[in-house]
């Protein structure tokens, strides 16, 4: 069967590896040689040092220079036309497949591309295959697609870097990973690449890693994801116990014939789904392992848009949703992914409203999305999670790189309370990121208000879902509405509180930031378009593209399917879309008042309720509370352990023997005492011995 | 005829007499000769044996248990007195360097 241009699908994740090898090189061979040279830094071994004294007065010239116009060393060229190149290069490969893949009749849309033998160890066989599925190609299209403009905008945003190179090998290399995770067939194979996604976040959170805060950053990513990712080793460990592979076609095909024959209990899907959802908290930053994500705020601001908010951290949305035939089986998992979803969605909202770095407002937004996804997960929404995954994509990613175009017109500056009337120097920013946040806000017509009254309707309406849950996701869209305005309106309204110093340099960006912001523009307001609901007079194409992954499990869950089916009339879907709305706009009008029209009332009001500010200001002491409940004891377990089984035990073991040899060579050495004669006496002795053992063996036989 | 064990009684007396020399004696030069005694102990063994059993081996054997000797004396000696110069004695308890 000829499967054309689909043939390519391993360039897709190819190319950017090709970018990580290329610009590795460039980064080893030539750039750090220049930066070493540059510091005054001996290279590898002894030949700098005579050099160094030299290069010195070099280093402070350039150092000097290094805000203006220095020259552009050429590798810097050529690293900033590969980076973008190979991921736009992939971009236009997924389009084509997904396109090819188009063509085919709905239920054929399962391509597998199997690349070699992978792991063949008994009856474990994973090879290692791409799998393009509506799902898999929706996730290609936003991860190459959005990546490709974020790496556009990189090349501008990190014009001022030293170390140009190796931020853009970090980012090529995530993107590889990324792609493995979401074209992957299995697994296990899905595994590496959200382990490679986690080495990239860590990496990249920690890329200043000359700062503290930085490096302690990445290093608390890293550890909250190795906790969700024990999660999905048990649960891949489960999962090929109970099926026998780790090939996702495969495992869901079984399904229905092993629930039939009683192997996968409802208990083991509960274990295996749990477990699974453990580490999509992990990597998706939900209650109760968030807390890493505001604090990986301290890398990089397009590292923060593409992997910590678009890409990386829906990873977890989108393994739950691949999973969806499992997760069904198991109602109890079902409801705690909604109850945490919309919990998360809520309560990062509300310290969202206190928080005065642009980025970290922005972080626990990120947060409080994905909690949304959750919760149309929870209910049985997948399509509508994913819906929401790509438009938060567009519009989350473009008011991060709106924020990071802020801050570097403002020199680095990230407190909304130094900035303020922003909006004359920036004009390009500061009206694509107003499209961004009122997409976010659910404003009609915008991507944001399809996918978020999705899941609101989806969690009123479906049989996993109750008006309860509805009402906590409607407050908390009321409290993004205000706190995205309040953002806005602390940083592009009013008068300006920036350092005059930092206000003379305050410039709008170059063209390689100001166009991946327009072109997220576009796609915050129309990206929704796709998914428009029956009930608005839309044909919802979104999700005709994903039922042919989520509907065959509709379908083997009939007894829920029967449930579904009871039709709620199309004036409550509009009524509650409108009341929806209605909170946006409360919220969007609260944030006018406070922060437009009655300046002072809300330092007021925290003066106010000085207790419940603090609380909120303090992000609920949660981090305070991990300290003492979790880190504290685990450290407090860990010196105990060093201290009595480690010291005591184990070295007493090893020194112990040491010991034991010592005194018997301390006794031993005696026999040497240096006296011929008694050498001499020795071997009378032995030869006595052994002639009297010969005789009285011959004697005895 | 002399009987074969009259032979090996003289044979472990020279041998024995050679021992005690080697262990009981300090002057170095002693304890080789103590060592040719105990190889000319040996020898009459061989010697005997060969005569009583009619095999020339026995000959043999002490005329390469001799030529050997006299390598060792020759070697002896000649260390015997490249250590005298050096340490100015030929007591062996007073040379025990070698040790722990």
């Amino acid at each position: 069967m000829v499967n054309g241009i689909l043939d390519y699908l391993w360039l897709v994740p190819a190319l950017p590896l090709l970018g990580v090898v290329l610009n590795g090189a460039i980064a080893l061979l030539v750039e750090r040689p220049f930066l070493l040279k540059e510091a005054g830094l001996p290279l590898a071994g002894g030949h700098g040092a005579g050099h160094g004294s030299h290069d010195d007065a070099h280093g402070a010239s350039s150092h000097g220079s290094a805000h203006g116009h220095h020259e552009t060393p050429a590798y810097r060229k050529l690293v900033a036309f590969i980076a973008p190149g190979v991921v736009g290069a992939a971009f236009v490969v997924a389009l084509l497949c997904v396109l090819s893949l188009a063509s085919r009749p709905a239920d054929g849309r399962t391509f597998v591309q199997i690349l070699f033998p992978w792991i063949q160890a008994g009856s474990l066989l994973v090879p290692a295959a791409l799998q393009l599925d509506p799902l898999s190609s929706v996730m290609a299209l936003v991860v190459t697609g959005v990546g490709f403009l974020i790496h556009v905008y990189s090349v501008g945003y990190m014009s001022h870097e030293r170390a140009f190179a190796r931020y853009f090998v970090f980012l090529n290399l995530f993107m590889f990973a990324m792609l493995i995770l979401v074209l992957a067939n299995n697994y296990l194979l899905m595994f590496v690449g959200w382990e490679g996604v986690g080495l990239c976040s860590y990496l990249l959170i920690g890329f200043w890693y000359e700062k503290q805060s930085a490096s302690d950053a990445g290093k608390k990513a890293f550890v909250a994801n190795r906790i969700g990712d024990f999660g999905v080793l048990l649960a891949m460990f489960l999962v090929f116990w109970t099926f026998g592979s780790l090939t996702y076609t495969e495992v869901f095909a079984k399904v229905p014939l092993l629930r039939e024959s009683g192997v996968l209990t409802t208990g083991l899907a509960t274990v295996i789904t749990l477990l699974l959802f453990l580490g999509a908290t992990g990597k998706s930053a939900q209650i109760p392992l968030y807390v890493w994500l505001p604090d990986a705020m301290e890398g990089p601001t397009p590292v923060s848009a593409l992997i910590h908010a678009a890409t990386m951290v829906t990873a977890g949305v989108y393994m739950v949703a691949r999973s969806s035939a499992l997760f069904l089986l198991a109602p109890d998992t079902m409801m705690v992914v909604a109850v945490i979803g919309a919990v998360t969605a809520i309560f990062s909202a509300t310290i969202g409203i206190c928080q005065t770095d642009i980025k970290r407002v922005l972080a626990y937004s990120t947060v409080s999305q994905l909690g949304y996804m959750f919760l149309a997960c929870g209910v049985g929404a997948f399509t509508a999670a994913i819906f929401h995954l790509m438009t938060h994509a567009f519009f989350k990613a473009l008011l991060f790189l709106g924020s990071g175009s802020v801050i570097h017109a403002l020199s680095g500056e990230q407190d909304m309370q130094k900035m303020g009337g922003l909006k004359k120097y920036v004009p390009v920013t500061f009206a694509t990121m107003f499209v961004a946040t009122l997409a976010i806000a659910g404003i009609p017509g915008l991507s944001g208000f399809f996918s978020k009254d999705e899941i609101l309707w989806q969690a009123f309406s479906s049989s996993h879902g109750s008006p309860f849950l509805w009402g906590i996701a409607a407050l908390a869209a009321g409290i993004t509405a205000f706190y995205m305005f309040r953002l806005v309106f602390l940083t592009f309204f009013g008068k300006s509180r920036m350092d005059p110093e930092v206000e003379k340099h305050a410039h709008e960006s170059p063209w390689t930031m100001t166009v991946p912001l327009m072109i997220l523009a576009v796609l915050s307001v129309a990206g929704g378009w796709i998914g428009i609901p029956a009930v608005l007079g839309g044909s919802n194409l979104f999700e005709h593209w994903l039922a042919p992954v989520f509907h065959p499990v509709a379908a083997a869950g009939a007894a829920h399917g029967a449930e579904a089916a009871v039709h709620h009339p199309a004036a409550l879907e509009i009524g509650l879309m409108a009341l929806s709305v209605a909170i946006a706009l409360c919220g969007i009008g609260l944030a006018y008042f406070l922060y437009r029209v009655r300046t002072g009332k809300p330092a007021e009001i925290a003066k106010q309720w000085p207790t419940l500010y603090d609380v909120v200001y303090h992000k609920y002491y949660i981090d305070e509370f991990y300290e003492w409940a979790v880190i504290r004891r685990i450290v407090t377990i860990s010196i105990g352990l060093w201290e009595m089984f480690d010291a005591l035990f184990i070295d007493g073991i090893v020194n112990g023997a040491a010991d034991l040899v010592r005194a018997a060579g301390d006794r031993v050495r005696r026999l040497q005492g240096g006296v011929v004669g008694g050498y001499a006496f020795s071997l009378l002795a032995g030869a006595v011995l052994l002639v009297g053992y010969i005789l009285y063996r011959s004697v005895v036989q | 005829m002399i009987a074969p064990s009259a032979y090996l009684l003289l044979s472990a007396i020279l041998f024995g007499i050679g021992v005690v020399g080697v262990v009981a004696r300090k002057n170095i030069l002693i304890i080789l000769m103590s060592v040719e005694l105990m190889l000319n102990g040996v020898n009459v063994a061989f010697v005997a044996a060969g005569s009583y059993l009619g095999d020339a081996a026995g000959g043999v054997f002490a005329f390469m248990v001799m030529t050997v000797a006299a390598a060792e004396a020759a070697v002896g000696l000649a260390l015997l007195i490249a250590l005298y110069r050096l340490k100015e004695t030929v007591d062996i308890t007073e040379l025990k360097v070698l040790k722990w």
